[in-house]
């Protein structure tokens, strides 16, 4: 799947680019699902010695072992392939306190990943115009609800009902990069029970 | 509306002669009172009145932000330049009145950041003081890193070494000791913002390595105010007053438009901040820009020009002022 085009929405919207190898003293790329393909492309253009001082994490999701070998492949310095975000989250907070400033972060693949791993690499310090991101796969969204602040991973319709307090949620562009999620505000507020039928938006 | 900031009415408490060329200047409120709060990095305008000629020069605030008391500047003597810091050694003495601006801040310190690396090449030094102060009373971590001519010359080096144990290092040039910055950069942790302030030549050998080194753009902070490059004279037609403006050799076209009474706006007075851009209406002849603040595009499109230290050659210049 090559990368996607968002339509053009509010600021708060985050939007993305396409990794590109960039010199630095070290490079950390962090990346889900078909996310391994946009490493795969700019592998086409990195020099040797790229990969060398490259630290891969890896979560293939719903990809199987599609992709991971190809990866492994590639010859990084530190390669890791882990069930979820979760069990990669220590992996991903150790590497960048180890890290220094010149360090490069490259993120690919759902936006829920992304938005994580930009909130832990700016958290480290790293300022969020540096960080690359490119988007690859699903669309499905990372929400939160802001009444009972309960975050709903993989979201694909709108409206959705909160994983967490079981409201109907209108799905907005509102994001917030400190948690690394879309905002989810209850869609029957103003006429209760009036729910919409659910629209599968996302995939 | 007057241009740049408010005024202070000060008179000067204290001159204090740091070397053989660094003087020191402090000043009060005229009438007794507080000034205004200040936060490291930031420069007050000196107005001095030269004989006919009113000079304007920006000079950093080097003490503690918390002190309202006083403001105080160190001043290196410019054998070569147009006479402003010449004037301050020769002329400015205790119990003096003068008129300074407010504080301006263009090179604060980025609170975000975890680490604060400043470099500091001769009188650059005196905005990381007041931002040495500023960090010591909030338990932010720094390093500054001060490259001297040598021993005697080095402005408050000693000073700042024993007040600060461990954060600060001292280079001497007539001892071959240089900062080495590939390793200095290389070395620092996630988070550390990097402050250059010295000479040209310092301030982009920091931000050409940083970059090298895959420093981002906005972790890498510098000041540097340029002095007015002197030049050709050469004449300006302002639109909006209709005037004919001629700029002196020694001169700049800021400066000149003040002494024909246009109320230009400025701040640094030294092509870094941008406040007096001015829109060009036309011109035949050549640009002469100097300036930090416009793109080398907006440089080459010749609709813009930075009246503070950018100058013209050519036949005509109409600009909208």
């Amino acid at each position: 799947m090559s990368k996607t085009e968002f339509p053009p929405s509010i600021i708060s919207r985050p939007v993305y680019g396409e990794l590109e190898a960039r010199s630095g003293s070290g490079h950390l790329m962090i990346a889900d699902a078909t996310g391994a393909e946009a490493i795969l492309d700019l592998a086409k253009s990195a020099d040797k010695d790229f990969w060398a001082k490259a630290h891969i994490i890896y979560i293939p999701k719903n990809t199987g072992t599609k992709y991971s070998s190809q990866l492994e492949d590639l010859g990084a310095g530190q390669f890791y392939a882990g069930p979820s975000y979760e069990a990669a989250q220590s992996r991903i907070r150790r590497a960048l306190q180890d890290c220094h400033m010149g360090t490069q972060v490259y993120l690919t693949g759902t936006e829920s990943l992304m938005g994580q791993a930009m909130a832990e690499a700016t958290t480290a310090g790293i300022p969020h115009t540096a960080i690359q991101t490119e988007h690859r796969g699903s669309t499905a969204r990372r929400m939160q609800c802001v009444h009972c602040k309960g975050i709903t991973e993989d979201v694909t319709t709108d409206p959705f009902e909160c994983s967490h307090c079981g409201l109907s949620l209108f799905v907005r562009d509102h994001y917030s990069r400190r948690i690394a999620a879309f905002q989810g505000v209850r869609v029957d507020a103003e006429d209760p029970g009036n729910i919409p039928d659910k629209v599968e938006l996302f995939k | 509306m007057s241009a740049g900031t408010a005024k202070l009415n000060v008179t000067v408490a204290e001159v204090k002669p740091v070397n053989d060329l660094v003087t020191r200047f402090k000043f009060v409120r005229t009438g007794g009172g507080d000034l205004p709060t200040f936060s490291g990095g930031a420069h007050t305008v000196v107005e001095m009145q030269d004989g006919g000629i009113t000079r304007l020069n920006a000079y950093s605030l080097m003490s503690n932000p918390a002190d309202r008391g006083a403001y105080t500047i160190s001043v290196r003597r410019d054998d070569e330049g147009r006479g402003g810091s010449k004037f301050m050694h020769s002329q400015v003495k205790e119990g003096m009145e003068m008129v300074i601006s407010n504080p301006v801040n263009l090179f604060s310190l980025d609170l975000r950041a975890k680490k604060h690396l400043m470099l500091a090449g001769g009188i650059g030094i005196t905005p990381f003081m007041a931002q040495m102060h500023q960090l010591s009373m909030m338990g932010g971590q720094f390093e500054l890193h001060y490259s001297v001519r040598n021993a005697s010359l080095g402005s408050y080096a000693e000073e700042l070494d024993a007040k600060y144990p461990g954060k600060v290092t001292i280079y001497h040039d007539d001892q071959g000791e240089a900062i080495d910055l590939g390793t200095l950069l290389a070395t620092q942790p996630l988070g550390t913002h990097v402050y250059v302030c010295g000479p040209k030549g310092m301030i982009d050998w920091v931000h050409g390595t940083a970059e090298s080194m895959g420093w981002p753009r906005e972790a890498v902070h510098s000041e540097e105010f340029l002095a007015p490059a002197s030049g050709k004279p050469f004449e300006v037609k302002c639109a909006v007053s209709n005037k004919v403006v001629q700029v002196g050799e020694h001169q700049s076209l800021l400066e000149a438009l003040e002494a024909a009474g246009i109320d230009a706006p400025y701040l640094c007075r030294g092509g870094a901040c941008g406040q007096c851009e001015t829109n060009v209406i036309g011109y035949d002849g050549k640009f002469l820009h100097f300036d930090h603040w416009l793109t080398d595009e907006q440089k080459a499109g010749g609709k813009h020009i930075m009246p503070c230290v950018s100058r013209f050659e050519g036949k005509t210049l109409v600009l909208d002022r």
